[in-house]
């Protein structure tokens, strides 16, 4: 297990510190466990309830454990007209899990995601924050590639 | 000042004014639900919204500052067809099942919803479904019906410092829940039941166990003994339609009776036994160089609070137990010997201010007696439910009177309801058995009243004592600090949990503003004043228990019975 203490520490004196802890957790993680939410209060001295409340407002951050690489699909209305239906179908298919799940062996977590901001390039999808654009159903296979 | 015109009504209000506080001021009345008149505006609800002259958007009354010549209608079309928009949407995440709610006519969106005369509502419905919290045995959280005006969330960390109440996600998945979304039990909640005061419709509230009372009076085996609470009385009768400390304690009494209670018995006469074990007990530690200060032990939310944040000052806490549990001890054995009737049919209820005692009630080590102590811990709430089922008229009640052998009870048990009770009795008979000299002025005024921390030096016949008071945990949290840096100098702290102490315990008649926990002191005081003895050493009932059963306080008997020892709940976070 990493030490979280020691990494949430680095960020002690940021303003907003707790969030960039919280990311640099993830880095490691994918997501935040409990352990890392308490330690954060610690180090932060806020009350638990606090951090968790942090934790579970920002859609970025996950509490519940899941894949280790997250790709997340966008379903604002450019992506949507451009057939972010049919990307989600392929994803579903090719890694045999459903949206918000993740697969088996622990390495993929499907999500949906508001806008990410790269319009010219519907439809979207990211993998751990990384954007990939015009993304079509045969696409896929190659871009997990990357990750298996 | 600013010249303010709220509805044709002109006013000057103090700069900085809110239009809430600017239309109290011209006698209009604008609707709120999120704000509450002890805490800070959160403006989250937005059912106050008024038009302002010149602004194209409505305001919250409750949170926009008024200016010198602002023109206001709280109640224009414009502003009522919004504000039934407003209560639609938050009704449309409601569950409609106001018939069978704990707050059914109590409740502060039910009676806009009536005001605002909604009939048809436009949204569809949309009720999470989620499952209730009865994992304490004090309170009951029903997530569905929270419309996450976040006063608990204030009540419980602001207030108490507890901080177990928190908020979960974001827009419209927020939701208010225990600590990392856990359940109640699991999160730092003392179970003091302040979140309940604080929630304006039945999505926290009281264990409520009347069914429970109803069954062991139809089963005629039992034999079903209550004791009540010093701060109950003075409460009461706001369930029934009386003034805050109209109803007269015989009268109550005699309401009791005719719920079909075998015996009425009072937990002030357990209260005046609690200041001689416990003036005793902080007289030996002074002298024999015990841990000190001495904190008092009478409030289960605070003895929840000090075992869950300050578990390495338990020490420090009176040994005895907290009067419903010296009850529950002597109600099996001394009781029971002295009528004649067999313990294991005594069914022991206690009416109680709080909703920390249903735990404390519970607690495992409570059973010196050979049975559970307490078997029902009743709240002032449930109590009025029950009269009003029962359909008493009290002003056609005659009086009646306590029961013999644990009814009697001085002025100083009856103070024990209010912040600085407990210090206040145990000075007068602290004095007298120090001194060995009558006290002149039984009034230790220092003690009284609703500011958060009262101390005080007391001169007992050149023997100087240190004392403060705090209620509330906020209070609370500072003594204690004070306390664990070493920097304490008391011998003697008293606590309670609830603001106000127990008239404003989580169990009394709902208390949304802390102006009715201090109409409630006013009346307890007025009690003490009226009785003939005021100093618990002068309790005749308890004299007799002295003599014919614990022979002298801090005895063996009285450590088998009213002296408790306190664990660390070794919580995993807070």
């Amino acid at each position: 297990m990493a030490d979280y203490k020691e990494i949430i520490t680095r960020y002690k004196d940021l303003p907003g510190g707790i969030i960039e802890a919280y990311h640099a957790i993830q880095k490691e993680q994918s997501y935040l466990p409990e352990e890392a939410i308490i330690a954060a209060a610690e180090v932060f001295e806020i009350p638990v309830k606090d951090a968790y409340g942090v934790a579970t407002f920002y859609s970025m951050f996950s509490v519940k454990s899941r894949g280790k690489n997250v790709i997340r699909i966008c379903e604002s209305a450019p992506c949507h007209i451009a057939g972010a239906a049919d990307v989600v179908a392929a994803l579903e298919k090719e890694l045999g899990i459903k949206m918000g799940e993740t697969t088996p062996d622990g390495k993929f977590a499907l999500e949906f995601t508001e806008c990410v901001g790269q319009c010219q390039a519907t439809p979207v999808i990211t993998i751990n924050g990384k954007p990939y654009g015009d993304i079509t159903a045969d696409k896929i296979p190659a871009i997990l590639a990357e990750y298996k | 000042m600013a010249n303010v015109t709220i509805d044709g009504i002109k006013v000057s209000v103090p700069d900085g004014s809110t239009i809430l506080q600017a239309a109290q001021v011209a006698g209009v009345r604008v609707p709120t639900l999120c704000y509450h008149p002890d805490q800070a505006v959160k403006a989250n609800c937005r059912v106050c919204v008024c038009e302002v002259e010149g602004q194209r958007l409505l305001q919250a009354a409750c949170s926009q500052p008024v200016y010198d010549g602002m023109v206001v209608k709280t109640h224009s079309p414009k502003v009522v067809e919004a504000r039934k928009t407003i209560l639609e949407l938050i009704l449309a995440h409601h569950p409609q099942d106001c018939l069978s709610c704990i707050r059914n006519q109590n409740c502060e969106l039910q009676a806009l919803a009536e005001e605002y005369a909604i009939r048809e509502n436009p949204f569809e419905k949309m009720v999470r479904g989620l499952p209730k919290d009865t994992s304490t045995p004090s309170i009951v959280r029903d997530p569905d019906k929270c419309v996450l005006c976040r006063r608990c969330v204030y009540a419980c960390s602001v207030f108490q410092s507890v901080n177990a109440l928190g908020l979960e996600n974001r827009g419209n998945h927020a939701m208010v829940v225990p600590s990392l979304g856990k359940d109640l039990l699991d999160s730092p909640c003392v179970m003091c039941g302040q979140c309940i005061h604080a929630c304006p419709v039945g999505a926290i509230t009281e264990n409520e166990q009347i069914d429970e009372f109803l069954a062991a009076v139809a089963d005629p085996d039992k034999v079903v003994v209550t004791q009540i609470a010093p701060a109950i009385r003075v409460a009461i009768g706001e369930e029934v339609g009386m003034k805050t400390g109209e109803m007269p304690m015989e009268v109550f009494v005699a309401g009791l009776r005719q719920l079909g209670f075998d015996y009425v018995l009072h937990t002030n006469f357990t209260a005046d036994l609690t200041i001689l074990e416990e003036g005793n007990e902080l007289l030996k530690r002074l002298k024999e160089g015990g841990k000190l200060p001495m904190f008092t032990s009478c409030s289960p939310g605070w003895i929840n609070f000090c075992e869950t944040f300050y578990p390495d000052l338990l020490d420090n806490l009176s040994t005895c137990k907290s009067p419903q549990q010296m009850f529950g001890a002597l109600v099996k054995t001394y009781w029971a010997e002295k009528m004649g009737i067999d313990p294991a049919k005594i069914y022991s209820v206690s009416i109680m201010p709080c909703t920390a005692k249903k735990f404390e009630a519970s607690r495992p080590e409570m059973k010196d007696s050979g049975f559970r102590d307490v078997d029902l811990v009743l709240t002032t709430r449930e109590v009025g439910r029950l009269f009003r089922m029962a359909g008493i008229d009290f002003s056609k009640l005659a009086p009646s009177k306590f029961d013999s052998w644990m009814g009697a009870y001085t002025g100083a048990a009856v103070i024990f309801g209010a912040t600085g009770g407990v210090m206040e009795a145990a000075l007068r008979t602290v004095y007298e058995v120090v001194t060995g000299k009558t006290l002149e002025d039984l009034n230790f005024t220092f003690a009284r009243g609703m500011e958060g921390i009262k101390e005080a030096e007391i001169d007992l016949d050149g023997t100087k004592v240190k004392v403060a008071i705090g209620h509330g945990l906020a209070n609370a949290r500072k003594l204690m600090d004070q306390v664990r840096a070493g920097q304490s100098p008391y011998h003697f702290i008293e606590i309670m949990a609830c603001p106000g102490g127990c008239i404003g315990g989580g169990g009394q008649p709902l208390t949304k503003a802390n102006v009715k926990r201090a109409e409630r002191i006013d009346a307890i005081y007025v009690e003490d004043e009226g009785l003939p003895l005021r100093k618990s050493h002068e309790n005749p009932e308890v004299k007799v228990l002295y003599e014919e059963f614990l022979h002298e306080p801090l005895g063996h008997k009285s450590h088998e019975l009213l002296h408790t020892h306190y664990t660390p709940k070794n919580k995993k976070f807070l």
